[in-house]
Formats: C-alpha cells, sequence, structure tokens
C-alpha cells in the first residue's frame, strides 16, 4: 500500500505511457508523453538530455502534474483515467549512471530496454539521463475512465523528503 | 507553427482521445482525457465537455494532446506518435471547441527515434551547460574507454585495410616468398594509417559542420560523431589523429629503410591521399574525388605496398588483383554517402551521391559491381592471376540486396542500414575469397 489510493496506484503501475504536463516560463502547460514508474512514494519519470527542456521548466517551476488517460497502454481489470498533481525535482547529480537506480522500475514495464541499453555506444547521449521525481499532493480519479463525470479527488499525504 | 488541415483532418483516425491540459488555480497543471471530433471546415477541434473539478478554464491558452503508442507484450511498445496543440478553448453547446494556433508533434513512422534524436543534440549541449554552470564543474556525456576508443576510430571498418594488406601479402607469397615479421609491420603500419585518417575525417567535418549537419547518421554513416556529441574534444581526437598518422608513418620508414626505399613513394602518396581526403588545402572529397581517393589508396596503394614489403620489387599482378577490391570499397563508401547526401551538400561535399541522380547512382553501382566480378573472371582466365582466384565472384550475390535496397530505400537511411552492412560484406567476402584463392594455389603449388 502507497501514498496514493489504490485504482490510481494500479494504474501507474502499469501504464506504458503518461502525459506529463509542466508549466514554461511564459506560464504555458507543455505536455509530454513519458513512461511512468512507481515505488510507493514518488512517481518517477526520467528524460534524456536530448530532449530535456522539459527539465528546465520543472527546475523553473516544480508544479506538475500527469495522467494517466490510454487504455490501451494499461493493463487493469477495469479501466479508469487518473490525474495527479506533485512537486517535482530534477535529479541531474549523474546522468551517465544515476538514473540506472530506475532501472529495475523501467525493465518491468519496457523489457527491451535491456536491449538498447546494449547499444548505449550507438546512442550515447540518449542514455545520458535525469531522474524527475514527483512528490504527489492530489489524485484525480474518473472511475471508468469517464470525465464527463466529476473525479474522485484525494488529497494525498506529503512524502517526506 | 499553426497545425496543417491536413494535420487535424488525420487526427480522429490517428489518435483515440485528446487530453486537455492547462493551469489550474493553484498554479499546478491539470490533464484530463475527453473524447473529440474535428470540424475540418471551420479548423477547430470539438472536445466533450468535462466535468466537476476538472473543468478547463474558458476563454485562456490551453495544451491539447493526443498520444498513441502500441503496446509489444514482453518488448515494450512502438508506433509513438504524438500531436501537442495550443490555442484558446471555448464553450460552445455544452461542448468546448478549441481553436489550435500552435503545434508540435512527431511520429516514428514518418521521422525515424534516430533521427528525432540526432535533431535534440543542440538542446542536449545546452543542457550540459547549464548543467555544468549549476555545479561549477564541466559535465559532459560519458562512454566506456573501450567503446570510446571503438566509435572514435571506427574500428570495424579495418577491413577496408586488412583485405588489401593481406591480398598483398598473399600475392607476394605466390610469386616470391614470405616474411612474417614484415607481413605483422605491414599490418599495423596501414592499420595506423587508417585510423588516422578515420579519426581526420571527424576533425575536419566537425570544423566544416558536416557533422552538425547531419541529422540521419547511421551505423555505416555520418562519422563517429564523437566531437559533436561531446564525448571527445577537437584537440584530443586531432592528437589522437596525429598519433596515428605518426606510428603509421614510423613503421612505413622502418619498411622503406629495410626493405627498400621505393616503398616511400607510394607511403608517401598513401599518406597525402589519406590525410588530404578532407583536410585543406586539397579536401579531396568536397572536390567530388572521394571515391577514386579511397578506391586507390584501398586498392593498388595498399596491396602495391603489401606486395613491395615481401617481394621487395613492383609487379603488375597486385596491381591487377587489387583493381575488384579497390572498386568494391569506393562502393561501401559510395552507399554509405547516400544517407548523407543532403548534410554532404550542405557542408560543400561533392560526393557522387550529392551530385548524381539516383537512377544514375543505383546504375552504377549495378555497373561497378559487374565491373568488379568481370575483373576476376577475366583476369584468372588469362591467367593475370591465380586460377583459383575465381571464387571469389562466389560472393556477387551479396551485390542483388544492396542493389534492390538502393532502388527502394534510396531516401530512407535507417532501412538502408541493412543493405550497408551487407555491402560491406560483399567489400570483406571477395576479398576473402581472392585472398583464399591465393593460398589454394600455393598449397596446390607445394604439394
Amino acid at each position: 500500500m502507497g501514498v496514493l489510493p489504490e485504482p490510481v496506484e494500479a494504474l501507474l503501475t502499469t501504464a506504458l505511457v503518461s502525459e506529463l504536463t509542466v508549466v514554461d516560463p511564459s506560464g504555458r502547460p507543455v505536455t509530454h508523453p513519458l513512461i511512468p514508474l512507481y515505488d510507493g512514494a514518488l512517481i518517477y519519470l526520467t528524460s534524456s538530455i536530448l530532449f530535456s527542456k522539459k527539465l528546465e521548466h520543472i527546475k523553473a517551476n516544480p508544479k506538475v502534474s500527469i495522467s494517466i488517460t490510454d487504455p490501451g497502454a494499461v493493463k487493469v481489470e477495469r479501466f479508469a483515467c487518473a490525474t495527479i498533481q506533485g512537486d517535482a525535482t530534477v535529479d541531474d547529480s549523474d546522468l551517465h549512471a544515476g538514473w540506472e537506480r530506475v532501472l529495475p522500475l523501467w525493465r518491468a514495464k519496457e523489457p527491451a530496454i535491456d536491449f538498447f541499453l546494449g547499444k548505449r555506444v550507438a546512442m550515447p547521449l540518449f542514455f545520458e539521463r535525469a531522474v524527475i521525481e514527483i512528490r504527489p499532493r492530489k489524485a484525480f480519479l474518473w472511475e471508468d475512465g469517464r470525465t464527463d463525470r466529476a473525479p474522485k479527488v484525494f488529497e494525498v499525504a506529503p512524502v517526506l523528503a | 507553427m499553426k497545425p496543417s488541415p491536413e494535420l487535424l483532418g488525420r487526427l480522429e483516425e490517428r489518435f483515440g482521445r485528446a487530453v486537455i491540459a492547462y493551469v489550474d488555480a493553484d498554479g499546478y497543471p491539470m490533464s484530463v482525457a475527453t473524447e473529440f471530433k474535428v470540424d475540418r471546415g471551420r479548423g477547430v477541434v470539438v472536445l466533450d465537455a468535462v466535468a466537476g473539478d476538472a473543468q478547463p478554464p474558458h476563454n485562456e491558452r490551453v495544451n491539447i494532446v493526443f498520444s498513441h503508442i502500441r503496446p509489444q507484450p514482453g518488448v515494450g511498445y512502438d508506433e509513438r506518435r504524438y500531436v501537442s496543440l495550443w490555442g484558446a478553448l471555448q464553450p460552445a453547446d455544452g461542448r468546448l471547441e478549441f481553436t489550435p494556433e500552435q503545434v508540435q508533434r512527431w511520429d516514428e513512422q514518418e521521422m525515424s527515434f534516430f533521427e528525432y534524436s540526432e535533431r535534440g543534440v543542440p538542446q542536449a549541449h545546452r543542457y550540459l551547460e547549464q548543467v555544468s554552470a549549476e555545479t561549477g564543474r564541466e559535465v559532459r556525456p560519458k562512454l566506456a574507454f573501450g567503446w570510446l576508443f571503438l566509435r572514435a576510430t571506427r574500428l570495424p571498418f579495418l577491413t577496408a585495410t586488412i583485405v588489401p594488406v593481406l591480398l598483398g601479402i598473399a600475392v607476394a607469397g605466390w610469386t616470391d616468398g614470405f616474411n612474417w615479421w614484415v607481413a605483422l609491420l605491414t599490418v599495423i603500419g596501414g592499420a595506423c594509417i587508417h585510423l588516422g585518417l578515420n579519426v581526420a575525417n571527424d576533425v575536419f567535418d566537425t570544423a566544416s559542420g558536416a557533422d552538425a549537419a547531419n541529422v540521419n547518421p547511421t551505423q555505416f554513416s555520418g562519422g563517429s560523431r564523437v566531437v559533436h556529441y561531446g564525448l571527445m574534444s577537437l584537440r584530443t581526437i586531432t592528437l589522437l589523429s596525429a598519433g596515428f598518422y605518426a606510428a603509421g608513418i614510423a613503421i612505413g620508414v622502418v619498411l622503406a629503410a629495410t626493405r627498400g626505399w621505393d616503398l616511400l613513394w607510394l607511403g608517401v602518396a598513401g599518406v597525402l591521399l589519406s590525410l588530404f581526403y578532407t583536410a585543406p588545402p586539397l579536401r579531396l572529397v568536397h572536390r567530388g574525388l572521394g571515391e577514386v581517393v579511397v578506391a586507390l589508396g584501398f586498392g593498388p596503394i595498399m596491396t602495391l605496398g603489401a606486395y613491395f614489403v615481401q617481394a621487395q620489387e613492383y609487379d603488375l599482378e597486385p596491381l591487377l588483383a587489387s583493381l575488384p577490391v579497390g572498386i568494391l570499397i569506393a562502393l561501401v563508401l559510395y552507399v554509405n554517402e547516400v544517407p548523407d547526401r543532403p548534410a554532404d551538400e550542405a557542408a560543400g561535399k561533392r560526393t557522387l551521391p550529392v551530385r548524381l541522380s539516383k537512377g544514375t547512382i543505383v546504375n552504377a553501382y549495378a555497373a561497378a559491381v559487374g565491373l568488379a566480378f568481370a575483373m576476376i573472371v577475366v583476369f584468372a582466365l588469362v591467367g593475370w592471376i591465380v586460377r583459383p582466384a575465381l571464387i571469389a565472384v562466389l560472393a556477387a550475390p551479396l551485390a542483388v540486396p544492396v542493389y534492390r535496397a538502393l532502388k527502394e530505400f534510396y531516401d530512407q537511411p535507417y532501412a538502408l542500414m541493412p543493405a550497408m552492412a551487407r555491402n560491406i560484406q560483399l567489400h570483406l567476402a571477395t576479398g576473402v575469397l581472392l585472398i583464399l584463392g591465393y593460398v589454394v594455389a600455393i598449397v596446390a603449388d607445394a604439394v
């Protein structure tokens, strides 16, 4: 049992893709499809430095949301949509190997990552990666994925750093 | 950039849902999925209304995202694509109407992930500079030393040197005899010059902007990119190239001093051709002479040199034996230049694929392969090279898939990669079989 409601955790644990929304310096929301990883407390996403604009935005404004909306990309008995708002930090202290701490979670969703990691010499910058850590503060759940109905809203107990 | 009517028109068939993202009253982004339809005539996206706390604000700029993947159980996923639109959202008849003003998108079926990644290299450098400024230490990308050396030198391409050198040694073994330490030094010396050339190419391609302009590098083309990626400094690879050239030249001088000074003119020609392949002021590859230089350097010059240090004289036979090998290695470069041609053209490199049409390039490939194998057949049948060398024609079918791929995937760099690999195998297999032909002749003569 983690910090999030069970149906939201089930989505996070199985989703192959989510939508991370960050806020750019002009206040505009910018959304990026990414694989969400979850360890019961924090939500992790990794980002290559090749696609690092989002990291700059998070450093300037840590408020983010992550949503799971694609019924084809999750394996749950009863599909639901969820959005989690939270505060993000960027761990880029070791771009070369620091992200490998979340590799077990990544591998569970995308086993092919080991194949690509073996080809690191061919795509070295892709594997220079930062970890985005999201501390959830609020979760919205749309049962059956029906967003024409009001979501259930959950305030999340703060996760200590 | 404003989205085109064609892009909007295809949204419904390409995506199952839309995600509306906006910034809520607390300053947090909020995102919510909904059904959508596109009104093509008016160029707007009509979205189903959203209930409760998640209602997006009206008359404000929001981000609408359409994303898709196809799960592949046990592997991950493919068919990655997304379209991200920004514009104003307004209520209309119980629904929401979105007028897109700006778009950002990627579809891996239209732009390969490799090209998408290459286009991100400038952003990667900007980010590394920012992290360096934040931490007060220089942060650079890394690769393990062995991989970095392999990548910087493009070591696997050494087959281009080993084949003609061993062929020269084999021909000498047939006509004159064999000295193993001279053979070893020849291979090492030739390899050093070749590695010096490979690394020098990167020095000058970085300086000319060819590497930065190339967003379609492959495993076989586009250079090592170690400087472009920030894995090594320009100074380091310049020193590395100079070191290889110095070692190769030193070995060449030792061989000339011990085996005959007539080797010197051939060695000087080889080093100069290799150096001025991309180096100013000659920049032979920029003048459309790259293929000829490669054919000469990795054909007659290497083979004749290797023959001379064994036999201590020049002869016609190694020159003839080297011609098919020279043609086939030039064809390796020729095919590898096909995906590089936009970047080469931008950098002023007048390679054959830059100058000639697709039809001419494809037909010339077939003609050159035909010429190489016709030479082997004719030379062997008239006795200018040994008869068993005829077995080299067994490699000829390897050219067929390369020819077909050139016709079919001329404008698809990554689809062309297997053909590039097969083309390298064509050169290697032909060279090895030619050498084997000489070994068979030597053994048969001895028994």
